[in-house]
């Protein structure tokens, strides 16, 4: 095993990892705009991380060229549509939830 | 990399499962289409995972960039359909 495939696999599990991380806080975390953080921030990492490590197992060649200009697209897409989609939900009129919300059934430790 | 691709694609493919219990669940319409979204982004590792499979990676790879471009238009036009003034006042 060489050490371009054991940089590759460490990558792809790290994002696999953070991938998991990712979409167990969307369904974690207790209001949409909290949600948008995990849907927004580390699902991204863990997206990148996966192709770079295709990427990097792949070598230097025109595949691994096309695979860092989708890394480089995703890193800017995927934030700015969740962005658009958390400016939709404000100007549709959720409120986000604040800690000393009179909201019931959901206090601080009460996360569903 | 066929072994290790097959298990992750497995991998991914339940991790997929997740974002779609907040797809079906979701108490509002934005968190559904965050689910979709985030099953979509992970969708475009899939296809390239498949590709390394197949040994078949500089065809998947264009159709990993059709995805994801795909991706981003539909939820951007989704939202600005949310965002407009007729659908707010229903």
């Amino acid at each position: 095993m060489t050490i371009q495939e054991i940089i590759a696999v460490a990558l792809l599990l790290a994002g696999a990892f953070f991938m998991f991380v990712g979409s167990l806080g969307l369904i974690r975390l207790p209001d949409f705009f909290s949600r948008t953080h995990a849907a927004g921030m580390t699902d991204t990492l863990g997206i990148m991380l996966m192709l770079g490590g295709l990427a990097v197992y792949e070598g230097w060649s025109l595949i691994s060229a096309k695979l860092v200009a989708i890394i480089i697209f995703v890193a800017i897409v995927n934030p700015v549509t969740v962005h658009a989609l958390a400016k939709a939900a404000l100007e549709y009129g959720i409120k986000p939830q604040l800690r000393n919300d009179d909201r019931k059934g959901e206090t601080k430790d009460d996360v569903h | 990399m066929e072994y290790l691709s097959t298990h992750l694609t497995a991998v991914v493919t339940a991790i997929i499962l997740i974002p779609f219990y907040r797809v079906l669940k979701g108490p509002t319409v934005f968190d559904r289409l965050l689910g979709a979204g985030a099953i979509a982004a992970k969708t475009t590792v899939i296809i390239c995972l498949i590709g390394f499979i197949y040994r078949r990676i500089d065809l998947f790879v264009d159709i990993t960039l059709a995805y994801a471009l795909l991706n981003f238009i539909g939820i951007i036009a989704v939202s600005k359909y949310f965002e407009s003034q007729e659908v707010r006042e229903e």
